[in-house]
């Protein structure tokens, strides 16, 4: 049913790579701004919010030209990153994942912040008068608490990373190898006289991987779950 | 010992409470009277506006000075009304936590002896999820103690049970008290609860101490 050119099976695997290295990379920054969200009163609060929300409502290819001229090798921020510590974005994939986890990064810090506010802070309280000092607390009780929303917001992430096109393609252009994805190869086959053979079987790779997520993360999400109901 | 002067506002009630407790005292009043806020402030979860908290000789807190030990620091162990133990450890994880977390070493007799004390050695492996109130509030006494506190404190460890359940539980924290010499703070509004358990008796109304003596204490006031 699938057959796929070895230029389009490199598409798949630099698709599943960007997204998963994207949400990874995410979690902890996604983790920390839910918890400060949810928890903490501070001047600007409203403002880091909005920030957060930005790549929600933007459109996608200005994101990508914000990016562009933000981490490009010749704009500030990416000559620094590139003269200091040797890190390119540009036209590599690693600036495809970083596309990619800003624009997942609100559904990430949506779901995460959430599972935070459901948290039964009395328990926290319980850890505290029994030794456990802020960040161990956290450790072992908030963390734990709201794991079910650490993986809705995971999937959320990977599958926003897994048909990101606009940011990207703004971004890292369309490099078959380097920056083209599942999204950007299936747009290529569309633009070229009989490629839609082609096209529609990546679609179908895209449809099964999509799938395969999900349910990973319903079951994933329902054993966390009974493990905290006790079941 | 402990010597607890405190004053809080919390909205338009007013705490201004001053005592001494020893041995296994009970604050004893009607609810709302802010027994609880009390012992939130000794177990350092709630600070007051001022005052001072000093267990056996040591500064838990004093307004004038700026002491304020934080609550993890002050080993007190409490029991919650609600429990509130841990839904994703079992039970005896739940136990071991506090000794755990104050960084002490495994002490395979204490915990054999308090599983024995509050007969819930055949619930170690359980969850907290599939367990009675009766039940839940004995490993939560359990964990308390298990962490080695220096003063035990109980807020209403009995208000969500029924009272065939308080029956059930009343003689293990009889037990407790007479086995472990840990001094305890019992809180209750339950004049027959606390004329079971406790040797001394401070009267809480509104925010005040009304009373303070031995049982007889119980019978005065309104």
């Amino acid at each position: 049913m699938v057959d796929l050119t070895p230029q389009e099976w490199t598409a798949v695997a630099l698709s599943l790579r960007i997204a998963v290295v994207s949400t990874l990379v995410a979690l902890p920054f996604g983790i920390a701004i839910a918890y400060v969200l949810a928890r903490k009163e501070f001047w600007g609060k409203t403002l880091l919010d909005a920030l957060v929300h930005l790549p929600l409502v933007l459109p996608p290819v200005v994101t990508g030209y914000l990016l562009l001229i933000t981490f490009g090798r010749r704009a500030p921020a990416g000559a620094f990153l590139a003269d200091t510590f040797g890190i390119v974005f540009s036209f590599r994939w690693s600036g495809a994942a970083l596309a990619c986890g800003i624009m997942a990064f609100p559904l990430m810090v949506r779901a995460i912040r959430l599972s935070i506010e459901a948290v039964d802070r009395r328990l926290e309280e319980a850890g505290t008068t029994l030794g456990a000092n802020p960040a161990w607390t956290f450790a072992t009780i908030t963390l734990p608490l709201m794991l079910p929303g650490v993986i809705a917001g995971m999937m959320l992430a990977f599958a926003r990373a897994l048909g990101e096109f606009g940011a990207t393609i703004t971004f890292v252009s369309n490099i078959p190898g380097e920056t083209q994805t599942i999204s950007a190869a299936i747009y290529t086959l569309t633009q070229v006289p009989g490629g839609d053979a082609a096209a529609l079987q990546l679609v179908i790779v895209a449809v099964i991987i999509s799938f395969a997520a999900l349910v990973a993360s319903e079951f994933l999400a329902r054993r966390a779950a009974a493990r905290l109901h006790g079941r | 010992m402990l010597s607890v002067s405190v004053t809080k506002k919390l909205g338009d009630f007013a705490i201004d409470a001053a005592f001494e407790t020893a041995g296994v005292t009970a604050l004893f009043g009607p609810s709302g009277s802010g027994k609880t806020s009390i012992i939130n402030m000794i177990a350092g979860l709630l600070r007051p506006d001022a005052g001072r908290i000093v267990l056996d000789g040591e500064t838990l807190f004093d307004a004038t000075t700026r002491i304020d030990v934080k609550p993890w620091l002050r080993r007190i162990g409490t029991v919650f009304q609600e429990g509130r133990l841990f839904p994703h450890l079992s039970v005896r994880h739940n136990l071991d936590y506090g000794r755990w977390m104050s960084g002490l070493a495994a002490d395979a007799k204490a915990f054999a002896h308090a599983a024995e004390l509050l007969d819930i050695g055949h619930l170690l492996d359980r969850r907290p999820g599939k367990l009675s109130g009766g039940e839940r509030q004995r490993i939560a006494v359990g964990r308390a103690l298990l962490m080695q506190p220096r003063l035990l404190l109980l807020d209403e460890p009995l208000a969500s049970l029924d009272a065939a359940r308080k029956a059930e539980i009343l003689p293990y924290l009889e037990r407790l008290r007479d086995d472990s010499k840990l001094p305890m703070i019992y809180v209750s509004h339950d004049a027959g609860e606390v004329a079971r358990i406790a040797t001394r008796v401070v009267r809480i109304e509104d925010g005040r101490v009304t009373a303070s003596g031995g049982a007889e204490v119980l019978a005065t006031g309104s």
